[in-house]
């Protein structure tokens, strides 16, 4: 019996079906509709924080100042050198995976492995560095006080150099002990008391008179306004609220606590992609050592990872350029 | 395979070439960021500093390299090229129009409005 074949006289026409209009893969095609999706929700992201911004266009933190650590420079003011370094980390990886990709074309086994074990090193480095610039920012550097209206006050010197609380503030004695198993209730305990209360920073302040407060409100040079020092005390007098030390998604010591919400969301749904992106990379890594792709007889997976990769890289150019540079 | 070994010289020499074009733009970048000249601070366009405006074409400048020579859509149909670029370029356009003008307006109402936001 005969399969039943019907004729419909359109073949070989455009329209007639059984050909590939854009000359891709199922796969290939599909990885791209994904990175145009995923492009989608990054441009999301990244045009929130432009609102945002712009609805804190004068008192927006100055990323210079929060992001200007290296590692083995202690207490040197190297603003960006580290993104930046970041940055040429994760394109390089970016060259050494399309140079995969290409080997993969000329059916180059020995130097798609090559180059695909240097794109992962690549990725592994740069998801170190993302988690020291991590550590720095919600660890922090100076602390700053809040004030009832969740304004940031930070304090500097009459030169206008930072100054941490610690250099200042008297610790006063207080009753106050924390509250552990063994010394209270069995069942439940509190994270250690803050070192420093408002009160021992306000009596600091006052009897620091070199010191003045700088809020977080730019002037016309996109400097931070630096109060007098009578202004600087009646603000410490009436306003201040707390002690802010480092950042978390409810405040941070560097001004508007959303900065710190959309750098906690954008640098890590991008470094997210990056870790499944090097966890991918391996998975076809070891593809390749055991030669599932020689005997496929092309090297289309690297292809398609590569896209992945390179999409990360694309990302991480434009976040660098609206979270540290603009 | 179909391509020569000239051809595969070519590839690399141009993903040597696109890498070099990428590290000094962000060379570049990281220059002017950390100088800051004054003339590029303090004039503006469509109320943006220069130094804003070099910066986002910067960008895309590399974005255009990244995609067309490292994620290869210059070796790609136009049909898909452009179901790409245009998809992503039209709604990203939009997307920003409409946020940034909003947030804008956000900022004008806390500015000048009668309510007083920091107490």
């Amino acid at each position: 019996m005969e399969a039943t074949v019907i004729r419909t006289g359109t073949e070989g026409k455009t329209w007639g079906g059984g050909n590939e209009p854009l000359r891709a893969s199922y796969g290939k095609m599909m990885m791209w509709f994904f990175i145009l999706s995923d492009a989608l929700t990054f441009s999301g992201f990244l045009a929130a924080y432009g609102f945002s911004r712009f609805k804190y266009i004068d008192s927006w933190p100055i990323a210079d100042e929060v992001f200007n650590h290296f590692p083995f420079l202690h207490g040197v003011d190297a603003p960006m050198y580290y993104v930046a370094l970041m940055t040429f980390i994760l394109i390089f990886s970016s060259v050494t995976m399309v140079l995969a990709v290409d080997a993969g074309h000329q059916m180059k086994k020995s130097k798609v492995v090559f180059y695909m074990f240097l794109t992962i090193i690549g990725g592994v480095i740069f998801l170190g560095s993302q988690a020291w610039e991590w550590k720095n920012f919600i660890n922090g550097e100076y602390g700053a006080v809040a004030t009832n209206g969740n304004n940031i006050l930070q304090f500097v010197d009459e030169d206008g150099k930072r100054v941490a609380l610690e250099a200042f503030a008297t610790v006063a004695p207080r009753d106050r002990v924390q509250h552990t198993r063994s010394n209270g209730l069995w069942f439940t305990d509190e994270p250690a008391l803050p070192a420093l209360t408002v009160e021992d920073v306000k009596a600091g302040f006052m009897a620091n008179p070199n010191l003045l407060i700088r809020t977080q409100q730019l002037t016309e040079e996109g400097e931070k306004t630096i109060l007098t020092r009578a202004e600087s005390e009646s603000k410490m007098e009436l306003e201040a609220a707390r002690v802010v030390r480092g950042a978390n998604l409810t405040e941070n010591e560097y001004g508007v606590p959303l900065f710190g919400d959309f750098f906690f969301f954008i640098t890590g749904f991008h470094g997210f992609h990056v870790l499944t992106g090097v966890l991918i990379n391996i998975i076809i890594f070891f593809n390749i050592l055991l030669g599932t792709y020689e005997r496929r007889g092309n090297y289309e997976m690297v292809e398609k990872v590569g896209l992945y990769w390179h999409f990360v890289d694309l990302v991480w150019v434009f976040v660098f350029t609206f979270f540290y540079l603009v | 395979m179909a391509h020569s070994s000239a051809e595969h010289h070519d590839n690399t020499k141009r993903i040597w070439f696109v890498f070099i074009i990428l590290s000094i733009v962000t060379l570049v970048e990281v220059v002017l960021g950390i100088f800051k000249p004054a003339l590029l601070v303090d004039y503006t366009f469509l109320s943006m500093k220069w130094l804003n405006w070099i910066f986002i074409i910067l960008t895309i400048y590399k974005a255009y390299y990244i995609a067309w020579a490292f994620m290869h859509l210059e070796g790609e149909t136009k049909g898909l090229r452009r179901a790409i670029v245009w998809t992503s370029v039209f709604l990203i356009s939009y997307l920003l129009f409409i946020l940034l003008i909003e947030g804008d307006y956000v900022y004008e109402v806390y500015k000048n409005n009668k309510v007083a936001w920091d107490f």
